[in-house]
């Protein structure tokens, strides 16, 4: 399993949830996968994936949140882990995917290809639900349990990145029609 | 009514609902006051660029955040400033102290508090420098220039707006 397997599965469980992800090849294969309005797409300021999730979780309460993320990047941000885990917010949901690589920039090992444990660090930031997948069969069942806590999830793949082109969406606009997608109302 | 007072009527005056705070001693006393008057939410970061963030996306969600942190974190946020805030144009209120001035009894502090104004020159972040009584007005204007030009913005709290006490 790759990181664009993952994606493949978390794409097919999108109904009206926002999803924030890392920057680089990841936002390419999301954007390739299924480019929606409730995706932001991050095209700088490595690491903060999850402290724009957050922001979002919290001024959006009644929406779901899904934070894409990757090892390399989280391993720049490990304080926002506390910081999340400290407000707890159950509409926000942590996906990390994990290939132990700098993926973006030639698959350099990165530290949880050794001996870290993101999972563990994330215990110890404070997170009650900790979710750690191996099987891209678990993804879509774990990402519709949303309980009363904040999820973590944690899923290992190997490296590898699909062959897709680069985001061809101006910021600006790709920010307004983000910001507009929230002021549809939800229909269930 | 005291400086800090005047500060915290200030940043809700022009509408903050949500602020981001990394402590600094010269903003303690303002701290306090929002912490007592428990009206503004509030949440303690742990790195000013996480700040940037976590107000990037709170702003998509329709709240007003501001960061309230010490010059320092310049240091810290200056690739999220650039290439998040002005990327996107997401206008967000930088609230800082200004340690590292006439006044500073702590030297460590002088290297980045000398520079402070030529980094926020460089990255093209307009600032308003708060040393007087005109509180209110300067947080006015830095709103007016983040709504009219979608662009972020900084506050300087300068050491004299508390007087010989701080």
């Amino acid at each position: 399993m790759k990181r664009y397997d993952v994606l493949k599965e978390i794409v097919k469980t999108l109904n009206h949830e926002l999803v924030v992800c890392n920057l680089g090849i990841p936002s390419r294969e999301l954007y390739h996968l299924k480019d929606r309005n409730e995706n932001f797409y991050m095209l700088g300021s490595m690491g903060l994936t999850s402290s724009i999730a957050l922001g979002l979780a919290i001024s959006q309460p009644k929406r779901k949140v899904y934070c894409i993320d990757g090892d390399g990047s989280l391993l720049m941000n490990l304080g926002s882990l506390s910081t999340i885990a400290s407000i707890n917010p159950a509409n926000l949901t942590l996906i990390v995917i994990d290939n132990g690589t700098y993926g973006s920039t030639g698959n350099q090992k990165t530290h949880t290809s050794g001996r870290t444990n993101l999972a563990l660090i994330a215990k110890g930031a404070g997170f009650e639900s900790i979710i750690v997948i191996t099987n891209k069969n678990d993804i879509k069942a774990k990402l519709g349990n949303q309980g009363p806590d904040c999820n973590f999830i944690l899923i290992k793949t190997n490296p590898g990145n699909a062959n897709v082109n680069i985001i061809k969406l101006d910021p600006e606009k790709m920010k307004e029609r983000f910001m507009q997608s929230m002021y549809k109302p939800l229909k269930n | 009514m005291n400086v800090n007072l005047k500060l915290y009527e200030a940043i809700k005056d022009v509408g903050i609902n949500l602020l981001l705070i990394l402590p600094d001693n010269m903003i303690q006393g303002l701290i306090q006051v929002i912490n007592e008057k428990n009206e503004i939410r509030q949440i303690t970061i742990t790195r000013e660029e996480e700040g940037m963030g976590i107000a990037a996306g709170a702003y998509l969600g329709g709240m007003k955040p501001a960061i309230l942190m010490q010059n320092s974190g310049l240091g810290n946020s200056i690739n999220a400033i650039k290439s998040l805030l002005q990327l996107y144009k997401i206008p967000i209120l930088l609230i800082m102290s200004h340690r590292g001035v006439e006044g500073e009894k702590i030297m460590a502090q002088n290297q980045m508090g000398q520079v402070t104004f030529n980094l926020l020159e460089c990255i093209n972040l307009k600032y308003f420098i708060v040393n007087s009584v005109k509180i209110i007005e300067n947080f006015k204007n830095a709103m007016t220039l983040m709504q009219d030009n979608s662009e972020s913005a900084a506050i300087v709290l300068e050491r004299s707006l508390w007087g010989e006490d701080s």
